[in-house]
């Protein structure tokens, strides 16, 4: 049995010490916004945060986590970053089957939580380990950029 | 002519002294040392280990027999492993107790005399790929424990594998002039004086464990120099490091805590992952030995006396204030936040494992990235404590100049190190994968 | 607006949405065919023969409005991320004259008759066809169903319709200034006649069509509760992962089970005739599992096949092979002229959706449940009642939504093999692939072998060109009855047999030569184009260079009467600077035009070309004509995220094969493009009232030529394999040497290329 904290309560969860977090969220916690791509830290869509960073919950063993703060995309909702985030990926319609986007989102949040203005080069040591197979990095960087700034940064077809 | 016939003379004389040494080395080739001599007085295994079989796999393990004759995935000690040699290919044999293609039909004797004069049962000399060099050390009872396990497990039936070697190292009786040479067939001795651990520790690095084969510079005649003990080699591809007591090329500087992390785990903190060889090293022998002897073993490698020989470590301090200045941006950096920083973070301090970790490894500090592209290259993975860690492979998809820029980047990030590799570089070691 | 899951099994009957259950729930049903004229299949399309004038009305699929208030519509095409949800909730809200926010929709079951898709000849979704379909039969349902709530708001009020108007679902009477909502109307109305006909709105009173209106299906995919196939969780369900023979068409010979069962967690290990699966009370129980079986396969007949043999094979074929002509114009023969002819290989390629392969199976003994993102329900059924023996009404798929298909999911062979091994438990159990598994077993899109040749006239225009296609068909086994008549798969010349130049002289066939047998072939995003578009704009562009002609400029003369073409290459012209400042060395600009899908479309990329031979992107241009457009947003993201894609492939992504095994695992070795490898990509839309084309395969296909033709450009080194070979770009002149004199004569003679490219740029 280890306790883990997923967005700020106290779960037990009866799993070995190996198994990776992305597991033990999805098919133990039942909490299956965190998704899995690759399982070898190639596309970050199982990306979660350990106190407040970026980590690939794939290769993380769940051992590694008991004692930390784990958020998750359902729980990211909570921060003012996550929640600013989310509202720009929906203002830029960075989305499309959708499926890599919660892992996109953490990844971002955890760069604007750490560079509230990130540069262009910023955005692309944050974000390059995540995947899109619907190719949505356009407006991946456009929605990064209105949620540091507030305001539309660039020019698009969104009314 | 006087001068023709001193040279006549002279070649007559090379020609005789020629056949008697061949003459002397084919006679004493299966000649295993002194047999009766005083046996060393440490034993391999630790004294509270009697269960016999148990005794026989703690040494198979510590004498690492696996990492020659088991293919991974494949049976054990069936045998069947390549070991790629500048001049051809040697397969490992069967060790299985099976009659007709394992060592079922030798003797105890036979078996003794295979580790201490490097033959086999018929009497041909084995090719020092099989490390007896350093085997000729044990005591008879280890080795007797070891042939008991061996003979306790299933047994594989496993041809031997033609070896594909081109002339003239496919004559087999050459060995025996080289053992001859370069043999000595001496049983361990301690050293009076020095701490029972340090002996203990001795015996672990160099009968049982046989660190000198990889660590111990080569002369000429591919012999060990001993007077570089484990002052650092290169083979198959990798880098052994030099592991004496030096500060900065060795292990001098790491604390005892360190060194044990490393033996037992294949990682310490701030200093380094085992991968590749090393890495099989850890998993298939290092993390099975008692605390005690991993003691050992520490109290023995501190002693060594310090060479200067390989990849310098600068002080740990130096090399975060190293690694910006001498960063490569551009293609190197593209491709590390992009592949690689999923595990090991922008900053090089490793995500979700320490094993991730690139801080103060000695892999980003050797400016030629010999492991390092290795390991980019090949990827590298690592079964531990129940834990396995694994790195994916890149050489597939990545260009010869890509992974160039990326080995650069990161020796000069994270090391410290201007990174000079070029796409031929890599080109020349994607061969010997 | 929001979106329901599929309802359960029990709640209604999902095999056949009765009218009468909806009827009895009250509210007006109406119900319509997606008629767009008969026979129409994939590989085939044209949107022009959709005619808008068809009645559109037959009973069953519906659209429903309750006397809730509620409006839902049961989408026909299932969502992969390509917005058809939005664009087909949109068609019909326009015509409803109801807010996007104000429907519901919900999935459409399986069900051939009722939702088979005329472009394609089955329910599927797949080759851009969504709006193209939906754009008459939607809004002529969408009209019908406003025309009777009016005119049953027209009968109580005993007012003329034609005086009513409609807002957000509110029927108002001016003159009297009465208002009834859609929601009161809704009984009255479903006892007002149908009508025989209904007109669509004007264009030009489009409300909703046209604008840049929000996804639907967004909110849910930014806070992780929207659930894919592979989140679905049902009661007492435990998980399972496979493997298969890594050499196709080999089976399974024996399995040792010994260590896995082991494993805490590893529930049982089960056996199909060419997979084995570790069920596990979860993933990681089950992964680890499979790795700790012992298996013995069965190599079979292909287990000493490569893909080096594949390419003998198919360059045999092409010279020796029994050719079907795809289109011939004019006479190819004897004419005299500059020839100049090449060769280019493609590779076969896997989808790698972002959500790997997973099927959620519940087989009880008189029914069997599927819980799966599909492209292809019906044939979902279809599989299961095999593997089951059930009758097809059994048989219940729930379907979900798709994290990404590309057309990886228009194949169900995952499904039977889910149901294969779900059959042998009597628990659900989801399998879930790993992504080596993915890779491993895809259905690749096929590799060609193309030889094209072109005859020049004194001032550098083709007159005749014969293009010879050699691969396999994925149409003869997706769907045999689809071949056209003379053998031929017209996904083969889609975008070969017609081009966008005036050409006098034509000829273009097809060699067909099949895989082995056991190795599947499949649909890829942007099909038949995304392969000749390639090889077409690539040669167009080695003309141009051959005549010295700047290819943008050589292709505007190639035009003829083509506005449409001609409008996009104008355009594309203009927002990209061709032709203004000096590039830079090593850097490069290239252009491809093409019409795929029934669009326009223009592409111009600017790259540079490292000394090292690496390909850094900088900036890439496309003006798109796609007819009427129901959603600006969609078509750019689409136009965007379809680059990405074809990108990718040009420059990284190739499977090949070892020992009849794919050697590719995941994405360390099938790599895919990165964010910061992504240059800036404009959009640029022309207006058009035409209807609809596709959108979301255009943009991979027109990706791949841009791409190498801006290599040329920067480095003289034309590309006619893809993968890009990047050790062929370095700068090293005898690598260049070494190129070049693979290359054609024209190319040869040209001396320095590079620097010509450079100039005609
Ligand atoms: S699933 Fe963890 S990085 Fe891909
Ligand atoms: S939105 Fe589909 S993979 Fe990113």
């Amino acid at each position: 049995m280890i306790v883990l904290t997923i967005n700020g309560h106290d779960t037990q969860v009866d799993v070995p010490d190996d198994m990776p977090l992305l597991w033990v969220l999805r098919d133990v916690v039942g909490l299956t916004g965190t998704k899995f791509g690759c399982g070898i830290a190639q596309c970050g869509a199982c990306t979660v945060h350990l106190d407040g960073q970026a980590v690939r919950s794939c290769v993380l063993p769940a051992s590694g986590a008991v004692g930390k703060k784990i958020t998750t995309i359902e729980g990211i909702g909570g921060t003012d970053v996550g929640k600013r985030v989310q509202q720009a990926w929906l203002g830029v319609e960075v989305a499309q089957c959708g499926y890599c986007q919660t892992g996109q989102i953490m990844s971002a949040a955890a760069l604007l939580a750490q560079k509230p203005s990130p540069t262009d080069a910023d955005i692309d040591t944050a974000m390059s380990g995540n995947l899109c197979r619907c190719g949505t990095y356009v407006r991946i960087r456009a929605a990064i950029k209105q949620a540091a700034t507030g305001t539309t940064v660039v020019p698009q077809t969104i009314a | 002519m006087k001068i023709g016939r001193i040279i006549v003379t002279l070649i007559g004389l090379v020609v005789l002294v020629g056949i008697v040494f061949t003459v002397y080395a084919l006679h004493t080739v299966t000649h295993g040392g002194d047999e009766s001599a005083k046996q060393p007085a440490v034993a391999g295994a630790p004294a509270d280990i009697t269960d016999p079989k148990a005794r026989g796999e703690y040494l198979t393990r510590a004498a690492d027999c696996a990492a020659c004759h088991t293919v991974p995935g494949g049976q054990p000690f069936a045998g069947g492993v390549p070991f790629k040699l500048p001049f051809g290919t040697i397969y490992s044999s069967n060790i299985t107790a099976d009659k007709d293609t394992g060592i079922g039909n030798w003797s105890d004797d036979d078996f003794v005399r295979a580790l201490h004069a490097g033959v086999d049962k018929d009497g041909h000399p084995l090719y020092p790929a099989f490390p007896y060099t350093s085997y000729t050390a044990l005591s008879r009872d280890d080795i007797l424990a070891i042939k008991a396990y061996l003979f306790s497990l299933p047994v594989a039936h496993a041809p031997a594998r033609a070896n594909d070697l081109s002339f003239p190292y496919n004559q087999r009786w050459a060995v025996s002039l080289w053992n001859a040479v370069f043999l000595k067939k001496q049983r361990f001795e301690s050293v009076a004086g020095k701490p029972d651990a340090w002996n203990r520790g001795a015996y672990l690095a160099t009968a049982l464990g046989h660190c000198g084969e990889c660590h111990t510079p080569r002369n000429a005649a591919f012999a060990m120099k001993h007077g570089e003990a484990l002052a650092g080699a290169a083979l198959q591809g990798w880098k052994a490091y030099n592991i004496t007591s030096d500060k900065d090329h060795g292990i001098g500087a790491w604390s005892d805590q360190e060194l044990a992390d490393y033996l037992a785990k294949g990682h310490a903190a701030g200093r380094g992952t085992a991968s590749g060889p090393m890495g099989e090293v850890v998993e298939n022998s290092l993390q099975y030995l008692s605390p005690a002897d991993l003691s050992a073993l520490v109290a023995y490698l501190r002693d060594v006396p310090p060479q200067q020989g390989g990849v310098s470590t600068p002080p740990a301090a130096a090399t975060g204030a190293a690694a910006n200045a001498t960063a490569t941006a551009g293609l190197g950096e593209k491709l590390f936040v992009g592949a690689c920083a999923g595990c090991h973070l922008d900053n090089g301090q490793g995500r979700q494992s320490d094993y991730a970790s690139l801080a103060g490894m000695r892999s980003v500090r050797d400016p030629h990235a010999t492991n390092l592209t290795q390991v980019v290259l090949g990827g590298s993975r690592l079964n531990v404590r129940g834990q396995h860690v694994f790195m994916p492979s890149f050489g597939e998809a990545y260009s010869d100049a890509e992974i160039a820029a990326l080995s650069n980047y990161v020796l000069g990030r994270f090391g410290g190190q201007p990174g000079t590799l070029s796409a031929s570089d890599v080109a020349e070691r994607r061969k010997g994968l | 607006m929001n979106l329901r899951v599929p309802p359960s099994p029990h709640d209604v009957d999902l095999q056949s949405p009765s009218r009468r259950e909806l009827i009895k729930r009250g509210g007006l049903v109406v119900a319509f065919m997606w008629l767009g004229g008969a026979g129409r299949v994939w590989g085939l399309p044209d949107n022009a023969r959709l005619d808008p004038s068809h009645p559109a009305f037959a009973p069953n699929a519906f659209v429903r409005i309750g006397n809730d208030g509620s409006i839902q519509l049961v989408m026909p095409t299932v969502e992969m991320g390509q917005g058809s949800y939005t664009g087909q909730a949109t068609l019909l809200a326009e015509e409803l004259d109801v807010g996007l926010d104000q429907i519901t929709v919900e999935h459409a079951p399986p069900n051939r008759k009722l939702y088979a898709n005329p472009l394609l000849g089955d329910q599927a979704t797949g080759g851009s066809t969504t709006i193209r379909f939906c754009w008459t039969s939607l809004r002529n349902a969408g009209a019908a169903a406003r025309y009777m709530l009016v005119a049953a708001a027209a009968q109580r009020w005993k007012v003329d319709a034609a005086q009513c108007t409609v807002a957000r679902g509110v029927v108002t009477h001016a003159p009297t200034n009465r208002t009834l909502r859609y929601a009161e109307l809704a009984d009255a109305a479903s006892k007002v006649t149908m009508p025989d006909k209904v007109s669509p709105k004007d264009p030009k009173d489009f409300q909703l069509i046209g604008k840049p209106l929000r996804r639907v299906d967004t909110p849910a995919k930014v806070d992780g509760t929207l659930p894919f196939g592979i989140d679905i969780r049902v009661p007492g369900m435990k998980v399972a992962t496979v493997r298969a023979c890594p050499t196709f068409g080999g089976k399974l010979a024996s399995v040792d089970d010994t260590r896995a069962r082991a494993i805490p967690g590893v529930l049982k290990v089960v056996k199909t005739d060419n997979a084995v699966a570790v069920i596990g009370e979860h993933f990681w129980a089950a992964k680890q599992g499979l790795e700790a079986l012992d298996i013995t396969w069965e190599r079979g007949p292909n287990a000493s096949f490569s893909t080096g043999q594949l390419f003998k094979d198919l360059a045999e074929a092409s010279e020796h092979g029994k050719p079907i002509l795809g289109r011939e114009v004019g006479h190819v023969d004897n004419v005299k002229g500059k020839v100049v002819s090449a060769t280019y290989q493609l590779p076969l390629l896997a989808h790698a959706t972002m959500e790997p392969i997973n099927t959620t199976v519940h087989v009880r003994p008189d029914s069997c449940e599927i819980w799966v993102g599909t492209q292809v329900p019906a044939r979902c059924v279809d599989v299961a009642a095999k593997v089951t023996g059930l009758p097809p009404e059994s048989i219940t798929v729930h379907n979900q939504y798709l994290g990404g298909g590309f057309g990886r999911r228009l194949f169900e062979d995952s499904v039977e093999q889910a149901v294969a091994i779900a059959k042998q438990v009597d628990f659900p159990v989801k399998i879930v692939w790993t992504r080596e598994e993915d890779i491993a077993q895809d259905r690749y899109r096929p590799a060609y072998y193309d030889r094209i040749s072109a005859t020049l006239d004194d001032n550098g225009k083709p007159i005749a060109w014969t293009d010879r296609t050699t691969g396999a068909s994925v149409l003869a086994t997706f769907a045999p009855g689809a071949m056209g008549k003379n053998g031929l798969d017209g996904d083969l010349v889609e975008c070969s047999a017609e081009l966008p130049y005036a050409i006098p002289n034509m000829r273009v066939d097809w060699v067909r030569h099949d895989m082995p047998a056991g190795l599947a072939v499949g649909w890829w995003r942007g099909v038949g184009p995304t392969h000749n578009v390639y090889v077409v704009e690539s040669f167009v562009d080695e003309l141009a260079h051959a005549a010295g002609k700047d290819p943008l400029a050589y292709r505007r003369d190639l035009l003829g009467d083509n506005p449409r073409a001609r409008a996009v290459l104008e355009l594309a012209a203009q927002k990209a600077g061709w032709g203004q400042g000096q590039l830079p060395p090593r850097h490069g600009r290239g252009v491809a035009l093409a019409a795929p899908f029934g669009s326009y479309l223009c592409v111009v990329m600017d790259v540079e070309v490292t000394p090292q031979g690496e390909v850094i992107m900088k900036r890439a241009v496309a003006v798109v004509d796609c007819g009427w457009v129901v959603n600006p947003n969609t078509v750019e993201a689409q136009i965007q995220g379809g680059m990405v894609f074809g990108w990718s492939a040009a420059l990284y992504s190739g499977i090949t094969l070892k020992n009849g095994a794919v050697e590719q695992r995941n994405f360390n070795d099938y790599r895919v493009l990165r964010l910061n490898e992504t240059p800036e990509i404009e959009v640029h839309i022309v207006p058009s009232t035409e209807s609809p084309g596709g959108i979301g395969e255009t943009g991979t296909v027109m990706a791949m030529p841009a791409l190498t033709n801006a290599i040329f450009a920067a480095t003289g080194v034309r590309i006619r394999t893809l993968p890009i070979d990047r050790h062929a770009l370095v700068q090293d002149q005898n690598a260049l040497k070494a190129v070049l004199s693979d290359a054609t004569p024209a190319d040869a003679a040209s001396g320095d290329a590079a620097a010509t490219a450079r100039r005609l740029a």
